[in-house]
């Protein structure tokens, strides 16, 4: 597992982000988290176990992929870390093994997820019937319209979705929903929460177990490509797949790390997802973060043409890499996502998830500001099931 | 006396007088604004400690009551400026101390360094946080502090027992044990080892203590009442906030 000097602290802080504002009912629950954290990611049998299942099960380790075209296209040297190519399509899978794995160990008898475009709900599925957990998704209900033939997969992997009907709808309601969930059965359930966003250990653990990118990525480049990256760049919605591909280069002063948010139509407050770039500081779902709030620290509502990224916080250690001025953050609109989505479909036979498009639109435009860059990007799932939306968008212009 | 010791106080009254207390909670701006204060004083009229509910987007240890209750206060634009000038403006004046009851956020919004000193000129008596843990609440404690009022603690029946010594010996106002894992509003069935847990908190407690959560029956204030000082009414006045019933009535029928 890879060593972060000094963050998170006892408390969980990155810097001053961070931390652990939960009910009363769920800090026991929290601290037998943390002492299972503490015993069993560096326990040699269960990184064994843990790393058999991500090679033999999950397809690990993804390919690293040299786009010619788009590089050429862009006056950039630009390599892909597949992880699109994971088993269920997406980088979620690494967290939702791991934490399901854990979740056995400490003796869980059912598991929980919440999920937005509903790539972790699958992954949590799939990794529950791997295991032999009964799992329960709670999803958005505008994301269970909007992302329906992943509620389909979810069912049959075994697990029951719930509609959230109250909130926003999306996957803030739903992190509420399993919260709730969890505080009736504090005992018997875990939470496998699906991005380092939470309380502490949440973002500790989610960025532990999505590390593995990040090293897979930082050790093909050397061999593949000869050396590290100028940057590496990356979508941010709650930011686990972000955060797994930063970690590793964090220490090397070398390579910039760019975050791409969902800028959705625009600037405004509640037009897009971009709780960096927009949001102020505050508590939102266990965790002291930057969140798109309004004066009166009511959560607004978010804005972005993809599911994954529409959330109106981002985990903590996002906030304190951007405060540190260690990574950099953007937005991508919806129009440039989706032009970006295109562009790699046709010219590289890719088609990556929305989420995913966003960072391509921001290595693209790193690319015209910085001519022959090196350009590592974050492919962190396949658009496989953002078939309804797509068909609702860009193949209405394209027919 | 400080706000902290009226809300003790206001308790052991009422555990002086034979009865069980009654802590009645309403969200702000609930059903509307405009009867807010009047719905109020009939609360306060038959409570010994009034609870207002502050609504937040995220009520995370809230059941379905609450959260309706909270999302349509919101959409009236109820905030906690509102709140707080609603109760400032209170006449007469009522006999119960007034809690808030809010999330963290919104009172962070607010600015820890006016809120006490606002709270307390509105005649505002503590607070209860739902989503802040002993181990995060130093900061919001202190500022309280300096202005008397209480920040309430809430123990839990899974709070391991060297735990529940550390939240009781602290305490201010009241200890508000909670009488299920779960949220608020779901119907209590109450087993036998909740009422050894409500004992367990009561032998420790330096302060009163209130149950909480899913309380709606006469038979269940009884049944609490025979273990601790008092008991916390919340969604199920709500309810009957809902079906448009006297909210005072409802409560003098749990008596």
């Amino acid at each position: 597992m890879s060593a972060s000097p000094g963050h998170p602290d006892a408390k969980g802080r990155y810097g001053a982000f961070g931390g652990r504002y939960v009910p009363e009912t769920l800090v026991p629950a929290l601290d037998r988290l943390q002492a299972g954290v503490d015993r069993f990611l560096p326990d040699p049998g269960f990184q064994a176990e843990y790393a058999s299942e991500l090679m033999s099960w999950a397809g690990r380790p993804t390919a690293l992929t040299r786009a010619t075209t788009l590089g050429k296209r862009w006056g950039a040297e630009v390599w892909l870390k597949r992880e699109d190519l994971a088993h269920t399509g997406a980088h979620k899978i690494n967290n939702a093994i791991g934490q399901t794995l854990l979740a056995r160990r400490l003796g869980a008898k059912r598991v929980i997820a919440e999920t937005g475009a509903g790539q972790h709900g699958v992954a949590s599925a799939a990794a529950a019937a791997r295991v032999g957990l009964p799992c329960v998704v709670y999803m958005g209900a505008v994301d269970v319209e909007r992302q329906a033939p992943n509620v389909d997969r979810m069912k049959l992997l075994g697990a029951t979705v719930v509609p959230v009907t109250g909130g926003d709808q999306t996957l803030r309601a739903a992190i509420d929903e399993a919260l709730r969930d969890w505080v009736a059965d504090p005992d018997g359930t875990y939470y496998v929460l699906g991005s380092a966003v939470g309380p502490h250990p949440y973002p500790f653990l989610v960025r532990e177990l999505q590390s593995v990118i990040g090293r897979e990525a930082r050790a093909q480049m050397q061999q593949q490509a000869g050396g590290l990256p100028d940057v590496a760049v990356a979508c941010v919605g709650g930011g686990s797949n972000a955060i797994g591909l930063f970690h590793p280069f964090i220490g090397d002063s070398s390579v910039r790390l760019l975050g791409i948010e969902a800028g959705g139509r625009g600037p405004g407050l509640g037009d897009n997802a971009a709780s960096l770039t927009a949001g102020t500081p505050g508590v939102l779902q266990g965790s002291y973060t930057l969140i798109l709030q309004d004066a009166h620290g009511q959560v607004q509502e978010t804005h972005s043409v993809s599911a994954g990224l529409d959330y109106s916080g981002v985990g903590p250690e996002h906030a304190y890499l951007m405060q540190s001025g260690r990574a950099q953050y953007e937005v991508a609109t919806d129009a440039e996502a989706l032009d970006a989505l295109l562009e790699c479909a046709k010219h590289e036979g890719i088609l990556p998830a929305i989420e995913t498009a966003h960072a391509f639109a921001g290595a693209r435009r790193f690319a015209t500001a910085n001519p022959g860059a090196r350009i590592l990007i974050g492919c962190s799932g396949r658009g496989d099931k953002d078939m309804p939306i797509l068909q609702r968008t860009v193949l209405k212009e394209l027919a | 006396m400080k706000g902290h010791q009226q809300i003790s106080a206001s308790i052991d009254s009422a555990k002086r007088q034979g009865r069980t207390a009654l802590v009645g909670f309403l969200t702000a701006g609930f059903p509307d604004m405009a009867g807010f204060s009047g719905n109020l004083q009939a609360v306060a009229g038959e409570c010994d400690v009034v609870e207002i509910g502050v609504p937040f987007t995220d009520p995370m240890a809230d059941g379905t009551t609450i959260q309706r209750a909270s999302f349509a206060a919101l959409k009236q634009g109820v905030s906690l400026p509102w709140i707080i000038a609603q109760v400032r403006e209170l006449s007469p004046r009522p006999a119960a101390p007034v809690l808030l009851m809010s999330y963290l956020n919104p009172l962070l919004a607010y600015g820890l360094k006016r809120l006490p000193r606002d709270a307390a000129a509105a005649g505002i008596a503590g607070f209860i946080v739902p989503d802040l843990p002993f181990e995060e609440s130093d900061e919001l404690k202190a500022a309280l502090d300096g202005e008397g009022l209480a920040l309430v603690q809430m123990v839990t029946p899974v709070t391991p027992p060297e735990r529940l010594a550390r939240l009781c010996a602290g305490a201010q106002g009241f200890i508000y044990a909670v009488t299920m894992t779960g949220t608020t509003g779901k119907t209590v069935v109450v087993p036998q080892d909740v009422l050894a847990y409500m004992d367990r908190v009561k032998k420790v407690a330096p302060v009163p203590v209130c149950a909480g959560f899913g309380i709606r029956s006469r038979d269940q204030v009884t049944l609490f009442g025979a273990h601790v000082d008092g008991v916390v009414v919340g969604s199920a006045l709500i309810e009957a906030l809902e079906r448009g019933e006297d909210p005072g009535a409802f409560l003098a029928s749990l008596r």
